[in-house]
């Protein structure tokens, strides 16, 4: 069952009392507060090193994004702007993007209260240091309203292919907004939920703790992966998905050109009949690691800055024969 | 069923939208749903969150202002309702009243629960000393103003009428 859960996220929103909001917020300011941060990490027990924005090029900040070490709003500025990098790449912590700090713990699988106790030990050690904007009554001050209170985001990363296929997965992501949740597409802002690859996460923070809005998430996650091994069950009983699993992975093998979009789409359904033990082939695991390496920015970092899309689509139907054959 | 914009195209895109309680729908072709901008369902909310935050406050602020600029960072009550992004933390307290329905309407609350700074431990605990007396009076009968009026608003007169009888008390 886990196995619909990719990869589980928590991220924290603070900002510093005597600082004016990143909006408002000097060049100057800004490194002085990047280094502040560099400073209360110091001896948090976990080696970080420090990224500054505007010292990479611009393939590596969006194979960042791919990562999902940072995020798309991030990189739209580089001025005075850092990320803290855990070695693992567990733990990122963003300086001056939409808040201050933007902390952020990522772990495989549905390890939410794992990754929360890693936030909240990193977060308590930062805030002995560093003096957060708090509220009496509005919580952690955060730029935006929305953040505001816990300025926590809890999310999951789900593979839902068979609440796609039924196309019930439109009508439960609009009920969602009733139980306090949103559910968006694999990088939030990306233009499509690409291989039904979605990402669900709380949309309330003030007025609910944080425990209450993991649990609040932990369940309904629960309830949504439920439904969609019912509707795998119902799906995988179909000839015709069958049919389409296998030549999913027939053209992974062999296919000369292969763009993101298809290959995102395929490698989703070699994913579905790989963790419904309907084919042999790699894990979930390898493939989940095969659907970072295949993004664009990640290829060109690896491969050449200067790749056309051809190139990249040619390189990319390289690397997924050469994992799969 | 044909696409409701250019009446081509199969309609496969189902927009609903609700605007100031009147719902609307469309069927659109996956060409005129991108051309209209609803192509992206999971889009981030925050993205346009400037647009929609505006939209927020021009129906909950009132045309009120106390304040005619933050003294922390120097915003106005417009460039926050322009931006939608506050400019420190000080705004909070500076634009209280203005700011209290808004936040309302995003988070469906105003009290925060849950953690709290860590601060030096011995800190922390005269802190807590201090937290548990530090909403004076005042302060609470001015934000208890603000959902009076809010209340009265929404016609919810049953909150009205226990909010009246909660400033009444404090008011002794």
């Amino acid at each position: 069952m886990s196995e619909a859960v990719v990869s589980t996220r928590i991220r924290l929103a603070r900002n510093l009392k005597e600082y004016p909001f990143p909006i408002r917020l000097s060049a100057d300011k800004a490194r002085e507060i990047a280094d502040k941060v560099g400073e209360a990490l110091k001896d948090c027990g976990i080696k970080f090193h420090r990224i500054d924005l505007d010292a990479i090029p611009d393939t590596i900040r969006v194979a960042m994004i791919e990562r999902h070490l940072v995020s798309p709003d991030f990189i739209d500025a580089q001025e005075g702007r850092a990320v803290y990098l855990s070695d693992d790449n567990t733990v990122s912590i963003m300086v001056n993007e939409e808040d201050h700090i933007r902390l952020q713990v990522i772990k495989d699988g549905f390890e939410l209260n794992e990754a929360y106790a890693l936030a909240d030990q990193i977060d308590n050690i930062l805030s002995k240091k560093l003096n957060f904007a708090f509220h009496k009554q509005f919580g952690y001050l955060t730029q935006c309203p929305t953040n505001l209170g816990t300025g926590m985001r809890a999310s999951v990363m789900l593979h839902l292919p068979a609440l796609e296929m039924s196309g019930a997965v439109n009508r439960i992501g609009a009920n969602l907004s009733k139980l306090g949740l949103t559910m968006r597409g694999l990088y939030g802002e990306s233009t499509k939920p690409a291989g039904a690859f979605f990402q669900l996460s709380n949309q309330v923070t003030l007025g609910i703790s944080e425990k209450a809005a993991i649990d609040n998430l932990q369940n309904i996650t629960t309830q949504l992966i439920a439904q969609e091994m019912r509707a795998r069950e119902t799906a995988l009983s179909n000839i015709e998905v069958e049919d389409r699993i296998h030549r999913a992975l027939g053209i992974l093998k062999t296919a000369r050109l292969m763009d993101h979009n298809e290959a995102m789409r395929l490698l989703s359904l070699v994913r579905l009949g790989v963790s419904e033990k309907k084919l042999e082939s790699l894990s979930t695991d390898s493939i989940d690691t095969l659907l970072v390496e295949i993004q664009p920015a990640s290829i060109m970092t690896k491969y050449g800055d200067d790749m056309s899309p051809r190139d990249r689509d040619i390189k990319r139907a390289e690397i997924i024969r050469t994992k799969f054959n | 069923m044909l696409c409701q914009h250019c009446k081509k195209h199969e309609a496969t895109t189902h927009v609903k939208t609700m605007i100031n309680g009147k719902v609307t729908e469309y069927r659109l072709c996956p060409e005129c749903a991108h051309e209209l901008g609803y192509d992206n369902m999971f889009s981030d909310f925050s993205a346009d969150f400037g647009g929609l935050l505006s939209s927020f406050f021009s129906n909950a602020l009132p045309a009120i202002s106390g304040a005619a600029h933050c003294e922390g960072c120097g915003s106005t009550l417009n460039d926050i309702k322009r931006t939608g992004k506050v400019g420190c933390a000080d705004c909070y307290d500076t634009f209280f009243s203005e700011l209290l329905p808004t936040i309302r309407s995003i988070h469906g609350n105003t009290e925060h629960k849950g953690k709290q700074p860590v601060i030096e431990y011995t800190v922390n605990e005269e802190e807590k000393k201090t937290d548990a007396s530090a909403e004076s009076p005042e302060d609470k009968i001015k934000t208890l103003r603000v959902e009076l009026k809010q209340a009265i608003a929404d016609e919810n007169f049953e909150r009205a009428a226990q909010l009246r009888d909660e400033i009444k008390e404090l008011e002794g």
